[in-house]
């Protein structure tokens, strides 16, 4: 099997690629967010110290 | 307690506790990266290259490695809410309400992909991106009871109170569960039946059987990531006047 019959998807690529891609973007939002949100909680408590 | 062992007992006592339990999960992140991408890797490999097309979808079915284990995990993870709601309405452990409302952004996530990835399948397989069916609708409710979820708590200052609220809905919401489960047997539907779950003879080739497992082994270890991530965040909010975040944050530790 080529590459280019790989991404072809016997002709769903569209079908195919848009779930998997929207699928990553989704589960990484999941990650990055709460991350995110911890290291703000840490610059807002450090600056009510100071 | 006599028949669960001495060592698991202190095991979860000691998980209950907040400072242990934000230290415990930030040692144990790297290994289930690892394990993820490892499950996921594999997976990803066997179902999208080494798996044959299908005999009547051709490749398009191959959006089931992601649609099938999202929408269980839609489900799985809505139990376990409710599970750890009332854990917490009935014993008030602080952890137990922190992993129940942790899970409702990861399981509304799951249940908005089983939707959109079974809408992009349906298109060019039955010709309609929606059909008002038996499944389908069941499972778009269960994504307004995660959003319903999230929103309560949301709405209500006191995180304790937030909590009892929150808990309530999730387990009223889950005679929804079996009703999806159901669905493609209870009714006439345009999605098809299980493929899977009838274990004495599933209708799926091994080929094909193997990465849809994979997947599945690899969203459930994403599930435990995710929620541990925002678990630990709710635990700050919630945690914030207390010694050991000070302490954490005097030390400038993350």
């Amino acid at each position: 099997m080529s590459v280019h019959e790989f991404f072809a998807m016997g002709g769903y690529a569209f079908y195919v690629w848009t779930s998997y891609g929207l699928t990553l973007v989704v589960l990484l939002a999941n990650i990055i967010i709460p991350v995110m949100q911890r290291k703000q909680f840490f610059v807002k408590a450090l600056k009510k110290k100071r | 307690m006599l028949l669960i062992p001495d060592s698991v007992v202190r095991f979860f006592h000691r998980m209950a506790s907040p400072p242990h339990f934000y230290a415990f999960t930030e040692r144990l992140m790297p290994w289930l990266v690892i394990i993820f991408l490892f499950l996921t890797g594999a997976g990803l490999y066997g179902g999208l290259y080494l798996a044959p097309p299908d005999y009547q979808q051709g490749d398009s079915y191959r959006i089931i490695y992601i649609h099938v284990p999202s929408a269980w995990m839609s489900l799985f993870i809505y139990v376990v809410m409710a599970v750890a709601g009332a854990i917490g309405l009935v014993w008030r452990i602080k952890l137990a309400e922190i992993v129940a409302i942790s899970s409702a952004p990861v399981g509304a996530s799951f249940t908005f992909i089983a939707l959109v990835t079974g809408s992009l399948w349906g298109k060019p397989m039955w010709g309609t991106w929606w059909v008002w069916d038996a499944r389908l609708t069941s499972e778009l409710i269960l994504l307004f009871l995660y959003l319903g979820v999230i929103g309560l708590y949301g709405a209500i200052d006191d995180k304790r109170v937030a909590s009892k609220a929150v808990a309530i809905l999730a387990i009223v919401g889950v005679v929804n569960i079996p009703i999806i489960h159901y669905s493609v047997e209870w009714w006439n539907t345009l999605h098809q039946g299980p493929t899977v779950s009838k274990l004495d003879k599933p209708s799926i080739h091994v080929s094909m059987l193997i990465p849809l497992l994979l997947m599945a082994l690899a969203f459930n270890v994403y599930y435990l990531i995710a929620l541990i991530q925002r678990a630990r965040v709710e635990l700050l909010q919630r945690e914030r006047n207390s010694q050991w975040v000070k302490t954490m944050v005097m030390e400038n530790k993350q």
